[in-house]
């Protein structure tokens, strides 16, 4: 049930307002229906996805500092833009999770303050996926878990927002997403696997057009989004 | 982490349909208030800069005091289901800010059944104007209806749109009992007085209940 409840869209912890690149997606035209939505969800569950679930399994497993895990995760998120989105979203959902969850995992999580080198605006606090394999791990869940709830936001997030941003028929989108619920699950299952061993053997896939996304979208002067 | 909820400025949400005056409303306490009380505004409006800079032409409020918020095409979503955004960009406003008087809290255009959650406001303030129907009070909603303040702008245009406010007064008594409403027309240069004045006396009363409100903020883990 905890697993459900983490990865829930209704989850309060401030996902609702991301769009994981599909505004951008959508204004440049990348995006404009259904056939080049299953593209851009199936890019991203390869590449940020399978990253982020990497680090979510390895986060869980508690076997790791947070320094290190950190690090790890700010060496896969090469966009100034992601890197402060992704930290945002960390401390926001630590702050839902520690009430839910309470415990000595997300006190430590959330006294460890990441370094923030020469930027001010780089706001302090976990990156997401290390936040969401903690709650997880403080949930008691385990590490496939944490991949499994990071693959399938990575995937619902940017579909809910298209939904929102070209009012395609939500059924259809539906229909989508459980014909790539076993991508999601293999997703999962490679991110767990590599998450038993060293951190420096989980996964890296780079997605070059979201990292731009990401950037294009801090500049634009109109966002229904925060990415 | 949070700040300690009793060490906080007062924070008031202000809502109500697209084009009611919202950020008329803002931009006039900002005028009204700004010499007597520390104001921070957070708002939702879905061009990231229109607000702001509405405020910064009418140069009641600089830049580093006003925050700018992304809802995902869901105004409603981000003041009540899920406040993480908007509580991170109070406390943000905040810490940088201390020590705050009043946070105002815009909320993007919405309709009657947006209400603000517990969690991330004190008071909350609901917009009208007459334009928009002289029926929209009769009709309820939970934002009419439990609104701590009801406001009804552009009264000068009820002759215009044939709007009667006496049934809005009644209606709006109808709805929400005792609870405080005032009409006005927030164009004309003191249109926001008597809204300045609630808001101060609900500083007040406030304060009355959280006595150390004036301590400074820690800073922010």
């Amino acid at each position: 049930m905890n697993l459900l409840l983490l990865a829930d869209g209704r989850f309060p912890a401030g996902g609702h307002a991301h769009s994981g690149g599909m505004e951008t997606a959508v204004a440049v035209g990348a995006v404009i229906d259904l056939k080049t939505l299953t593209a851009f969800l199936a890019g991203r569950l390869a590449t940020a996805g399978l990253s982020a679930a990497g680090l979510a399994a390895a986060s869980c497993t508690l076997l790791h500092p947070w320094e290190a895990l950190d690090a790890e995760a700010d060496a896969r998120t090469p966009s100034p833009a992601l890197r402060q989105v992704s930290r945002r979203q960390g401390r926001q959902l630590i702050r839902t999770a520690r009430t839910l969850w309470p415990g000595s995992i997300l006190d430590g999580l959330a006294s460890f303050t990441a370094p923030a080198p020469g930027a001010a605006a780089t706001p302090a606090g976990p990156h997401h996926p290390v936040a969401l394999g903690a709650a997880a791990a403080a949930a008691g869940l385990e590490p496939l878990d944490a991949a499994r709830a990071t693959a399938f936001n990575a995937v619902t997030g940017p579909a809910s927002a298209a939904v929102r941003l070209l009012g395609l028929d939500p059924v259809n989108v539906h229909r989508l997403l459980a014909q790539m619920a076993a991508a999601m699950d293999d997703t999962a299952h490679l991110a767990a696997e590599a998450a038993s061993g060293p951190l420096s053997g989980l996964p890296c896939p780079g997605s070059v057009l979201l990292d731009l996304y990401a950037q294009q979208h801090a500049e634009s002067e109109m966002r229904l989004f925060a990415s | 982490m949070p700040p300690d909820p009793e060490r906080r400025a007062l924070r008031v949400g202000v809502g109500g349909p697209v084009g009611s005056g919202k950020t008329a409303l803002v931009a006039a306490l900002c005028r009204e208030l700004s010499e007597r009380l520390n104001i921070g505004v957070v708002t939702n409006d879905i061009y990231t800069t229109e607000d702001a800079d509405f405020l910064r032409r009418q140069g009641v409020l600089g830049d580093e005091r006003i925050r700018a918020v992304q809802t995902g095409c869901c105004p409603h979503t981000a003041i009540r289901d899920d406040i993480s955004e908007n509580l991170e960009a109070v406390e943000e406003l905040e810490a940088s800010l201390a020590p705050l008087d009043l946070v105002l809290l815009e909320s993007g255009g919405d309709n009657l059944t947006a209400t603000f959650s517990h969690g991330l406001v004190d008071r909350q303030i609901f917009v009208l104007d007459v334009s928009g129907g002289d029926k929209v009070p009769r009709k309820g909603g939970p934002s009419v209806t439990s609104a701590d303040l009801l406001v009804i702008n552009k009264v000068d245009l009820a002759p215009m749109v044939g709007a009667d406010l006496e049934v809005m007064r009644r209606d709006s008594v109808a709805q929400r009992g005792d609870r405080a409403m005032i009409f006005c027309s927030l164009r004309e240069s003191d249109g926001a007085g008597a809204i300045g004045d609630w808001i101060l006396s609900e500083i007040q009363s406030w304060a009355a209940a959280n006595p150390v409100t004036k301590v400074i903020p820690a800073p922010k883990a």
